[in-house]
């Protein structure tokens, strides 16, 4: 790409933060931790609310823009990964100057003999079937272990790995919980198999936040500024309507299945970036079920499809590897605190990798960090690479 | 210890809408019914008003043989809510006359499904008026470990 012709060379991720995450926030609600997060991002960022002229919350943004009465201000729509890429996009097309990108869940998973309200399908015919994501995720792994042999044991590599950077972190709502040997996550009980309870995301509550500007404020700010290198998304179709196959695939040639959903979106995040693969320092890759992480890797481009289960198994992917992943413990163990906070924590972690400011499990030197959001599940992968170069 | 899945009753359902009544009509008479496109002759479920194959609204309802392989599946433990029985196992069957379902299947061991198996359709009600087309082997079922 030309010098100057980045979409996002004019903004600059100034400011990121988690509340504090745990089983649960007592005197929460999702309103009063995402107002927390807004809070504790401008605060990063060296800002207040009286900067803030954007706010992304998902369906919380008309009425944080009303409530923390930022008004008149850009409204968000997008969700996950997307709405950085379109906080960015509206920055630099000079919508707004100063975009809050916020989310947080409290107080809704009351009803525990059920599986979270957010896994759990309404559609007439997925219903009466008892899926719910452990188990439309399982189908997509089953569908790999026939196809490539991948089996139980390199699933639980992946969940010994991110589960022990959880072990280590801190802020992790599952610190202390290890450290894990793959020998534990086969030993722990049986949930959607191949999945055992160990390979699937906890449940949580939290709240977290960024805040883009404009990047000739950066010099101004207290943190060096983060760029948005480049991100995209893929989508198969709605989520947890229809059978989540490995192969179902759109009308184009030679375009990638659900089984590799993510795989266009990511060459399109590095081609924006002008970056190639060997460039990643640490990936944020999303992680709802162990299984995810290695079918990232091969849709990704980190290795080629059908590779995943070696590949994580021969050490790649451990903090002294050569792909670093889910640094902080994602949401096997760090926080999974509903749909959409989860999605915007790979991106925050990343951001915080390449600041160097981790408290834990710091890649040395780290410089480009990639976060995936979304999985095959689902029917749906976003893509962000971020950066300290501006682009 | 193997257990041999059967069907659930008193499981949660959602409501039966203009556009699939005709699909549920012919559970409750025992047909496995899905839409075939008049003009490109694309097999549609789960039930459309638009052809996915080349967005035609000709669309005819026909009655499927039941018959079909298991693509993938998965057995549950960890049930959605406590209103299932475990283990379940929740499966996508490709049906012979080319479109794809979610099911669970019945009528088998957890341990034997696998990858391939032929299976037919297997309704049976589950509370209220609900008739839901299950799925069992087609042949005689494996035996565990085989």
């Amino acid at each position: 790409m030309a010098p100057g012709s980045h979409p996002y060379r004019g903004v600059a991720i100034a400011g990121v933060h988690n509340t504090a995450q745990a089983r649960a926030l007592p005197g929460h609600t999702s309103l009063s931790i995402t107002v927390d997060a807004v809070h504790g991002a401008l605060a990063d960022a060296g800002l207040t609310l009286d900067d803030v002229d954007g706010v992304s919350a998902a369906d919380l943004s008309a009425r944080l823009i009303h409530d923390l009465r930022v008004g008149p201000a850009w409204r968000g729509t997008q969700y996950g990964l997307g709405m950085i890429a379109e906080a960015a996009a509206a920055i630099a097309a000079g919508m707004c100057d100063v975009a809050v990108v916020a989310s947080g869940e409290a107080g809704v998973y009351t009803e525990r003999a059920a599986t979270a309200p957010w896994t759990r399908p309404e559609n007439e015919f997925v219903i009466p079937w008892g899926l719910f994501t452990a188990a439309e995720f399982a189908l997509i792994a089953r569908r790999h272990m026939i196809e490539y042999g991948t089996t139980e044991d390199q699933l639980a590599v992946v969940a010994a790995t991110i589960r022990n950077n959880g072990h280590v972190n801190p802020d992790a709502v599952y610190h202390g919980r290890g450290p894990y040997t793959p020998a534990d996550i086969r030993a722990s009980r049986p949930i959607a198999d191949p999945f055992r309870l160990l390979d699937c995301a906890i449940t949580s509550e939290g709240g977290c936040a960024l805040v883009l500007t404009a990047a000739d404020r950066a010099p101004d700010l207290p943190h060096a500024p983060v760029y948005l290198l480049g991100m995209a998304s893929d989508c198969l179709g709605p989520a947890y309507q229809h059978p989540p196959a490995y192969d179902l695939a759109g009308r184009r040639a030679g375009q990638p299945s659900a089984g590799l959903v993510g795989q266009r979106a990511a060459d399109r995040a590095f081609r924006t970036a002008g970056l190639s693969r060997a460039d990643v320092d640490v990936l944020e890759l999303y992680d709802p079920f162990s299984f995810e992480v290695i079918r990232q890797l091969e849709a990704f481009g980190f290795c080629a499809p059908g590779e995943g289960g070696p590949f994580v198994a021969d050490g790649h992917i451990a903090p002294d590897g050569n792909h670093p992943v889910t640094t902080d413990g994602g949401l096997l163990s760090y926080s999974h605190a509903g749909s959409n906070p989860q999605m915007l924590q790979r991106a925050i972690r990343a951001v915080q990798q390449v600041r160097g400011t981790c408290a834990s499990t710091q890649i040395p030197g780290a410089r480009v960090a990639l976060a995936s959001a979304g999985g095959s599940g689902a029917l749906f992968s976003q893509v962000a690479l971020f950066g300290t170069e501006r682009p | 210890m193997t257990t041999v899945l059967a069907p659930q009753t008193g499981i949660p359902l959602n409501p039966v809408t203009p556009l699939s009544a005709p699909f549920w009509d012919g559970c409750a008479d025992g047909e496995l019914r899905y839409q075939r496109c008049t003009d490109c002759g694309t097999a549609n479920f789960t039930p459309t008003d638009l052809c996915r194959g080349c967005t035609s609204r000709g669309l005819e309802w026909r009655v499927s043989a039941g018959l079909g392989t298991v693509y993938s599946w998965t057995v549950v433990h960890r049930p959605v809510t406590p209103a299932f029985t475990t283990p379940y196992a929740v499966a996508i069957v490709d049906l012979d006359e080319g479109y794809r379902m979610l099911t669970n299947l019945i009528g088998i061991d957890a341990d034997a499904v696998r990858e391939g198996l032929r299976v037919r359709v297997d309704h049976h009600g589950v509370g209220g008026e609900r008739v839901l087309p299950y799925f069992r082997p087609q042949f005689a079922p494996p035996t565990t470990g085989d």
